[in-house]
């Protein structure tokens, strides 16, 4: 249903970011989304969303198409409200509202008839805990809360499709699993494909039916989630497992981007 | 006390219109950043506009009202959309140049076509003085009042509890957040832009029939600073009470001080007010606490 066919993304004019990326996500699929910091994970959401227009950033080759449509550089609004819906990294919450109000202000916008209160019931039901919180101002939740939250305003808005951006990140290892349950829930339930970025390799393969593994703009393995976890690379460099225990040193990355090009 | 009354109940008729003003000004502040220094300009068009329909065409006077709002509405629409959607992505300051030059443009334009003459509206409202507490007013100042504060209420309840009210409140905390849910930013600002053009219409309606329809009236729209500033840039409580305030600080000191000044109180002391804020309280008495969670 999304393909990304040879994306080029350019922040600027100038910073050349994405160079040729390369992925798909199937109906009713999880894919993850896997690499190091600054590799291009979050541009690559962007891409899709049309968010990086927001950023000075553009699409300047290749295509992306979802259900046979070209979106690229389209409006981040437009984007959204055909039914791909991206959670930012770092739980954007409009802080000045409260929790109902964040779920309110992304209602409405999608092309069916909207029922706002079934909606809500519908959010409500996954994350029980905003129920509680219905009044109040979104900026005093904790981390978790607002990450619930977040995707539960994702969830407003129809989604067909799901960009996740480290949903994970600074939170708890329970906190964490229970949100990765919600979005195995969700993906099952309300047929949500999702786009996972994540640096918690380990769960984010636990859940996916497919792996990307991005470095430095280039998409450099792929496979399925199963396969992923057992590749030595992945497990060394991404699953933080080293095989013979020691530490990893500058020669093993050397070792690495050799067998990556041999891979890629 | 008498004469305190009397001047309060000036002031406070004024400060709801400041108010009112000044909430068209805050909403487009609020959604997109931008100080709006046309605010006045609408005022000015809507005193005009009310005029031609009532005055001139002899419309009743709810008709005029309604056809005013309308005429208000499309001007901000068509300049928000002409001069303003243009420029967005340019550096703030060169939308609030525009802005500016906006508002010596229809300033001049309304001068050629009216000559600035003074004009005034039929009496529709009662003659008959009201008294308070030995102070006397007309209720001219009663029915201005009571208007201003209906339609403050109203502005307020579509901003907190409308659909469209809320889009506005999600788009002010952030464009991009706003754009990723699916609320049109850009049709955002366009409905800030003609409901302060349609209020500030308003506004001008109801000074003009207090004060008659002037040049003057595009004043009103420097007034909203003093009143923005003390209530706080992005605050809407801010600004109906830094409305309310000022007005009645205004017009009591003029009231005492005028006869020992010779005039002018009122054009000079809501800008001392403004100094005095800038200098201790730089975001207002309402600016909106950022919150910082680690
Ligand atoms: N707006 C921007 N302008 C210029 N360069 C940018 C911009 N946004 C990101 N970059 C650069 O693009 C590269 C990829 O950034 P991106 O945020 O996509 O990485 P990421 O994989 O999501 O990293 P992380 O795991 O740290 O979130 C980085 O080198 C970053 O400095
Ligand atoms: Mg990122």
């Amino acid at each position: 249903m999304l393909y990304l066919n040879n994306v080029e993304v350019v922040y600027s004019n100038v910073i050349l970011v994405l160079k040729g990326v390369s992925l798909e996500l199937s109906d009713g699929h999880i894919v993850a989304l896997l690499g190091a910091n600054g590799a291009g994970k979050s541009t690559t959401l962007k891409a899709i969303s049309g968010l990086l227009k927001s950023e000075d950033g553009r699409v300047t080759d290749g295509s992306i198409e979802f259900n046979g449509k070209e979106i690229k550089n389209g409006d981040a609004e437009k984007i959204a409200r055909m039914g791909i819906l991206q959670v930012m990294e770092g739980r954007r919450v409009f802080e000045q509202l409260n929790v109902e109000e964040n779920l309110r202000a992304a209602s409405g916008h999608w092309g069916g008839a909207s029922n706002t209160a079934q909606d809500l019931e519908m959010v409500y039901d996954y994350f029980p805990k905003l129920r509680t919180y219905k009044k109040k101002t979104s900026g005093y939740l904790s981390g978790g809360e607002q990450q619930m939250l977040v995707m539960g305003r994702a969830l407003m808005g129809h989604p067909k499709v799901m960009l996740l951006d480290e949903p994970s990140l600074g939170l708890a290892p329970l906190v964490t699993e229970q949100i990765l349950e919600i979005i195995q829930l969700v993906n099952e339930r309300e047929k949500v494909s999702v786009l996972l970025v994540e640096q918690n390799a380990t769960m984010a393969l636990s859940i996916a039916n497919h792996a990307y593994v991005m470095e430095d703009g280039h998409i450099v393995l792929d496979g399925p989630a199963e396969k992923l976890m057992e590749n030595e690379d992945v497990k060394e460099f991404y699953l933080g497992l080293s095989q013979v225990g020691h530490k990893k040193s500058y020669h093993d990355v050397k070792h690495y981007k050799r067998r990556k090009r041999w891979l890629g | 006390m008498t004469l305190f009354l009397q001047f309060a109940i000036a002031g406070i008729t004024m400060g709801a219109l400041y108010s009112l003003i000044a909430l068209g000004f805050v909403l487009i502040y609020k959604s997109s950043k931008i100080l709006n220094f046309a605010q006045g300009e609408f005022v000015l068009v809507g005193g005009y506009v009310g005029l031609f329909f009532i005055t001139q065409l002899g419309l009743p006077i709810w008709l005029g009202v309604v056809l005013l709002v309308a005429a208000l509405a499309l001007l901000g629409f068509v300049i928000e959309k002409l001069t303003i959607r243009p420029l967005v992505g340019q550096p703030i300051l060169a939308i609030i140049i525009m802005t500016l030059g906006l508002s010596l443009l229809i300033n001049g334009t309304v001068i050629c076509i009216t000559g600035s003459e003074l004009g005034t509206f039929p009496q529709f409202i009662p003659t008959a003085p009201i008294k308070i507490g030995g102070a006397v007013f007309s209720q001219v100042y009663a029915w201005c009042f009571g208007i201003a504060v209906i339609l403050v209420a109203l502005s307020t309840y579509f901003f907190l509890y409308t659909r469209y009210g809320l889009y506005m409140r999600a788009t002010a905390e952030s464009h991009e957040v706003a754009q990723s849910v699916g609320i049109k930013v850009r049709s955002t600002f366009t409905l800030a832009w003609v409901i302060a053009a349609a209020i500030g219409g308003i506004g001008g309606f109801l000074l003009g029939i207090i004060m008659g329809v002037s040049g003057d009236l595009s004043e009103f729209g420097l007034k909203v600073f003093p009143v923005v500033l003390l209530g706080g840039l992005e605050s809407i409580p801010g600004a109906i009470i830094g409305g309310m305030v000022i007005g009645l600080l205004e017009n009591v000191a003029a009231g005492y001080l005028d006869p020992l000044m010779g005039g002018g109180v009122t054009e000079v002391f809501p800008y001392i007010i403004m100094v005095i804020i800038l200098i201790f309280k730089p975001y207002g008495l309402f600016g909106l606490t950022r919150i910082e969670r680690i």
